[in-house]
């Protein structure tokens, strides 16, 4: 009996009461008996030999548990993709706040004096600092030429266009670093009993990562390791990797001392010590026909990784896919790279690469349209990819998306073309400039390539001895609402009230491996695996005759409760299985590289203030196509949500470098939107639905945080008439760019000027 | 606690209408008295220099950021905590709304931003937009983008006016 829909309801957040109450845990709100408390020690300089450590005199050390290099009993890396960053540094610093040795104290007011006690000595070695420097090669920092990785995508003859060309438009756009900046610190707690092993606790993204990392860290079989995901404030990313990092310090404090051992950094340590978006530089050379078609172009991309590999490939892969934007390119070459400096690394950050690159793209267009004297709407319609066309991989567009009729459909919401007209009249006069701008994108979801393929992912659906039915994954809530939509796909499965479904805490003992909770994955690929392993259990049920085709609610519940009796626990896997006529070329990067694309137009709309400098947004229209909205309430706090961080990318956070280091690592001067900062954003969603998608989702967790930045740039450039070709941007760099605009035109008009 | 050189003394104060007495130095931070020797762990820590509001607590009436309040200063006082608005109506009308908007999504700003919203609605029964935009503006929240925040703390004054 399944008329009930669930899925497409916003069925309220499982967790949510626990949250609006205070009573849910998060890693800080634990306390274990005999528990110690956990600091690190580390590097003050970017790079350099450790000639020698000393424990300075007015500190009781006996009274401390010392963790060095040396107390490892596996393997002295994070296990992730290339191993080559150390758990704790071994005679060499590559980076400022490189971990090197770690204290444990039952007070854990004790601990910042101790760790300022700690003193190191070292021999420098030159540091690089910049993508330029690094390039330049002058200090080789990383193997053998400063590059983690390159990638190379080409499609069409590139170099036959140049001379078919009426224009050719270039262009060079940089993005920062920005800080992930979830409420919540990075945290965790370890525990070690040689019989069962280490257990760790903590507010994370990926509870197998953290297995993995472990497992060769503490030379320990995989029984013997537990990880927990305990509740977690906000992640972006930004607990994606470093949680391996610091369970991995909490696991050999607790292995050292035999207590239980918590870590939990402050503000000032998470935001200077931990990952960030990659700082990037983008330049385009793009050959149009006068009518404004793009016939080809080339792409040089790169991002600072900082000074581990870490996730850097990966998030190099995802910019160089996107690119392109959601353009066709009869001809196509990226070149895109990542390069090792002396900094922290730079990590997972919501967007992934993609942010980086689509906002060169984007801006990159209205560039193109004003050098063939087009509108940026005209220059983006004629170039948009329409199905049958392929991407810059060579991915066919199956799907009807129309994003012309998008782009009207935005452009209607956000009043543009009157706007426009109203304040080409404004802006004559008056202190503040108005603008419009827009961004065309698209987003890939789920792993690039043949990511899915090897990860194949495993999800378990549970039937209880109550007659209840539990979601099995290792896909963690943190925010996001992974906890809501699994369970509203199982109910929905099932034809069961939302209220009989539950789903387990992340628990390596507990939960199967359903993969990392990144790359907008979890609703679309994890999801659909919970459908089928729902339809697995349902099929047990009925194949034993416990159960008739149809039933009741309460027919299932006593089935259930029945099959449990008889036979002990009762769960259905599904596991991942690659959908047919999926074809990737790792080599040569072509081929399908997501499962499916969700499409969006978003349009700003910013006022400038010509004394102060500062911009305002003034009205945000946010429009996609997202497969199918699951749950409207979360989905439409997603796409808000994930706006606000692209106008924080886009205008005030900025992250102040010197020598590898942060100099802002506090919410004072790294400044994020507060409620008096953020537009109306208006979400608008289209749905064409997706075959690869549980209910037909598509992933969107990601999508919003690639389209703010240059639509917001893209209306400043509207309402000053000044190129802009870097985020963030602050009033000091609009003053520096009016200035600098002026000067060149002052140029321009002096005798000297005339070229 | 090694970090002062003063030495402890008692407290007393009201929490969540109970009177309670600690043992604590004198400039312990309210916060850490609230989570660590009472048990109170929905008051949360953010960014411990009052940037973020995550520890917002009200005492005697006003709005504070837990992490700036030595404990000293809340000798005698009234503090409210987000465990002690079981029964207050506006409150459980505020942790509804959140609840049915989508004003929660990590929930690690919940407490702070539902005893912002309680202020606020305590002072300003039927608040305007820019009132509510104000009223939160010490209370960062990173997941929501805050619209849905706001359109929680509107319907939540919309039911006080029903009511």
């Amino acid at each position: 009996m399944k008329s009930e829909r669930i899925v497409a309801l916003s069925a309220p957040r499982k967790e949510g009461r626990d949250k609006v109450t205070g009573r849910a845990r998060y890693i800080d709100d634990i306390t274990l008996p005999e528990m110690l408390y956990g600091a690190t020690v580390r590097s003050r300089i970017p790079r350099g030999k450790i000639k020698k450590i000393t424990f300075g005199p007015g500190i009781n050390w006996d009274k401390f548990v010392v963790v060095t290099a040396k107390d490892i009993p596996g393997k002295n890396y994070i296990a992730l993709i290339e191993n080559d960053q150390l758990c704790l540094a071994d005679g060499i610093v590559n980076h400022p706040e490189e971990p090197v040795l770690l204290l444990a104290h039952p007070d854990r007011h004790a601990l910042p004096k101790a760790v300022e006690a700690v003193s190191i000595e070292y021999d420098s070695l030159p540091p690089v600092f910049t993508i330029e420097e690094s390039e330049r090669q002058s200090e080789i920092i990383w193997g053998a030429d400063n590059i983690f990785k390159t990638y190379l995508i080409q499609k069409g003859d590139v170099d036959g266009i140049w001379e078919k060309a009426d224009y050719i438009v270039e262009g060079e756009y940089s993005t920062g670093a920005q800080e992930q900046l979830y409420i919540e610190t990075n945290g965790a707690i370890a525990a070690f009993d040689a019989e069962r092993g280490l257990t760790v606790w903590g507010s994370l993204q990926c509870p197998y990562y953290v297995h993995k990392a472990l497992m060769a860290l503490c030379n320990l079989p995989e029984t013997k390791v537990r990880v927990v995901q305990t509740e977690t404030g906000g992640a972006f990313g930004g607990k994606e990797e470093y949680p391996s990092m610091l369970a991995a310090h909490a696991s050999l404090l607790a292995m050292k001392s035999r207590r239980p051992v918590k870590i939990v950094y402050d503000r000032a340590e998470d935001m200077v010590a931990t990952t960030k978006r990659h700082p990037s530089r983008t330049r385009h050379r793009t050959a149009v026909r006068k009518d404004g078609k793009i016939l080809g172009g080339e792409i040089e991309l790169v991002i600072d990784g900082g000074a581990y590999v870490t996730l850097s490939p990966v998030v190099l892969s995802r910019a160089a896919i996107h690119a392109g934007g959601p353009y066709e390119w009869p001809a196509i070459r990226v070149r895109a790279k990542a390069v090792a400096t002396n900094a922290p690394p730079h990590g997972a950050f919501r967007g992934f690469g993609a942010p980086q690159s689509l906002f060169a793209m984007e801006r990159h267009m209205d560039r193109i349209a004003r050098a063939v004297n087009l509108s940026p709407v005209e220059i983006r319609r004629i170039n948009f990819l329409k199905p049958g066309q392929t991407t810059i991989t060579e991915q066919t567009i199956n799907e009807p998306v129309d994003l012309g009729k998008m782009l009207d459909r935005a452009l209607e919401h956000s009043s543009y073309e009157a706007k426009k007209q109203w304040f080409a009249r404004e802006n004559e006069s008056g202190a503040v400039r108005k603008g419009m701008g827009v961004a065309a994108f698209l987003h890939g979801a789920g792993f690039t390539g043949s990511g899915e393929r090897y990860l194949a992912s495993v999800v378990g659906v549970e039937g209880t001895a109550e007659g209840r039915v539990r979601v099995l994954v290792s896909s963690t809530e943190f925010g996001q609402g992974t906890n809501t939509v699994l369970c509203q796909i199982a109910a929905e499965t099932l034809g069961l009230p939302y209220d009989d479904v539950e789903i387990a805490q992340p628990d390596t003992t507990e939960v199967p491996n359903s993969g990392p909770t990144v790359a907008s994955r979890t609703a679309m690929v994890v999801g659909s695996l919970v459908a089928s392993a729902a339809r697995g259990l349902e099929q047990t049920l009925t194949a034993s005759g416990k159960l008739g085709k149809t039933y009741s609610a309460e027919e299932f519940r006593r089935a259930c409760r029945e099959h449990v009796a008889a036979h002990g626990r009762f769960r259905s896997l599904a596991r991942y299985e690659p959908p047919a006529n999926i074809y990737w070329d790792d080599q040569n990067y072509r081929g399908e590289a997501y499962a499916a694309f969700a499409w969006a137009i978003y349009v700003a709309e910013v006022t400038v203030d010509l004394a102060t400098y500062s911009v305002s947004v003034a009205d945000f229209v946010a429009l996609q196509e997202v497969g199918r909205v699951l749950n409207p309430v979360l989905a439409r706090g997603q796409i808000i949500g994930g706006v606000a961080q692209g106008i924080g990318f886009a205008l005030y956070e900025k992250v102040e470098w010197r020598d590898g280091c942060m100099q802002n690592g506090q919410m004072t001067n790294y400044i994020m939107p507060t409620s008096a900062d953020v537009p109306p954003i208006r979400v608008f969603f289209e749905e064409l639905g997706n075959t690869h998608g549980a209910y037909g989702a598509k992933g969107i967790g990601e999508l919003p945080m690639d389209g703010p930045a240059p639509a917001i740039v893209n209306a400043i450039e509207d309402a000053l008439g000044i190129p802009l070709d870097s985020v963030p941007l602050l009033p000091e760099n609009i003053f520096d760019a009016i200035a600098s605009a002026s000067n060149r035109e002052s140029d321009a008009r002096s005798p000297t000027g005339v070229r | 606690m090694t970090k002062t050189g003063a030495t402890p003394c008692d407290v007393s104060l009201i929490v969540n209408g109970e009177p309670r007495t600690v043992r604590a130095y004198p400039m312990e931070r309210l916060l850490d008295v609230l989570r660590q020797q009472l048990g109170l762990t929905g008051t949360k820590e953010g960014c411990g220099e009052g940037e973020c509001g995550a520890c917002s607590v009200i005492m005697d009436g006003a709005l504070v950021d837990s992490c700036l309040v030595p404990v000293l200063q809340a000798q005698g006082s009234n503090v409210v905590t987000i465990e002690g608005l079981g029964k207050d109506v506006r409150a459980c009308a505020l942790q509804e709304t959140f609840l049915e908007c989508g004003g929660a999504q990590c929930g690690i700003c919940t407490p702070g931003m539902i005893l912002a919203a309680v202020h606020l609605l305590n002072e300003k029964p039927e608040p305007t937009m820019d009132d509510i935009r104000d009223g939160l503006a010490g209370n960062l929240c990173r997941c929501t983008g805050y619209v849905q925040i706001f359109e929680a703390v509107a319907a939540a004054a919309r039911r006080g006016v029903a009511r």
